[in-house]
């Protein structure tokens, strides 16, 4: 009963992929899809770690670290334009964000 | 080992429940909640794995900051989240399908993983009875990654300098103090002297 590598991969991957999944159900609310990408980053920092641990090379949580940064960062940005959004349109539906007409 | 063991699966079943309950939930702020609760979790794995580290900064910097940003977005925008579900039955095939292929594909990759047998380490880890993990992490950090490290400082500057420019705005018609206006006043402008006569009053 001992938990190797891949125990912990398959728990980042079922992170991942509830991620994804959040991204298609919630696919009008983008707060829950910037929480969705949170998920997602999560994951792939718990893979990050895992391997770091499993093979005793300190880069990977070098490089979790730096990821945490720009989690951070991106949740900040993202929010900000969610709350100029809605002080512009009055709602922060995805489908209704096409003034540029791509 | 058995109880390591044990709470692997209490926390990572924990986890992956939050993290679910955050995708299906109706409430927004149930579903930070919840996301807080997946952070906790997942810090918890990360002390089994040996990064204690990571597990105090994922819980002050994303429970402590980024969680709280959100709820406060959350509570403060008065947006209509029943109307914003309305597809969600519409999206729930489509979405689990692909969900579905993503995590066999994920999950195929995890587990029929070999690990390379001549694998060079790059930083090795040290023994933990020697070194901490937080002296070891930061003894590579400040040292090999110094330069990764100031960049990581230089974006959240510029992360930080964004939102306060795309949130801020000044409203036309509140009156806010002009403290180098206030500063600034002389006695020649703000004083006028005026000879009245007696008896006429003051024009």
């Amino acid at each position: 009963m001992t938990i190797g590598l891949s125990h912990y991969l398959t728990v980042a991957a079922v992170l991942f992929t509830i991620g994804i999944f959040g991204i298609f159900l919630n696919r009008k609310n983008v707060i829950v899809i910037l929480m969705s990408i949170e998920l997602m980053l999560l994951a792939v920092n718990l893979n990050l770690v895992a391997f770091s641990a499993f093979h005793g090379d300190l880069v990977g949580q070098v490089f979790a670290l730096i990821v945490l940064t720009v989690a951070a960062a991106e949740a900040a940005i993202g929010l900000a334009i969610v709350v100029v959004y809605f002080r512009n349109r009055g709602t922060i539906d995805v489908a209704e964000i096409d003034l540029l007409k791509g | 080992m058995m109880l390591s063991a044990l709470f692997f699966y209490l926390f990572a079943i924990m986890c992956i429940g939050a993290a679910f309950m955050v995708v299906a939930t109706k409430n927004p702020v149930h579903a930070v909640l919840f996301l807080i609760l997946a952070f906790f979790n997942a810090a918890g794995l990360f002390v089994l794995l040996g990064a204690e580290f990571l597990a105090m900064i994922l819980v002050v910097v994303y429970v402590g900051a980024v969680m709280v940003l959100f709820l406060f977005v959350v509570m403060m925008l008065d947006v209509d989240f029943a109307e914003l579900r309305a597809g969600f039955i519409k999206y729930l095939p489509v979405g689990a399908i692909v969900g579905l292929l993503l995590l066999v594909e994920l999950v195929f990759v995890g587990t029929t993983w070999i690990t390379a047998p001549d694998l060079v380490r790059d930083v090795p880890t040290p023994p933990v009875a020697e070194v901490s993990n937080t002296q070891a992490l930061g003894a590579v950090l400040y040292t090999r990654y110094v330069y990764l490290f100031e960049a990581a400082g230089l974006i959240l500057l510029v992360a930080m300098i964004g939102a306060i420019v795309l949130t801020l705005h000044h409203k036309r018609d509140v009156r806010r103090q002009s403290v180098a206006a206030q500063v600034g006043r002389t006695r020649e402008t703000s004083i006028e002297i005026v000879e009245v006569e007696t008896g006429r009053g003051l024009k």
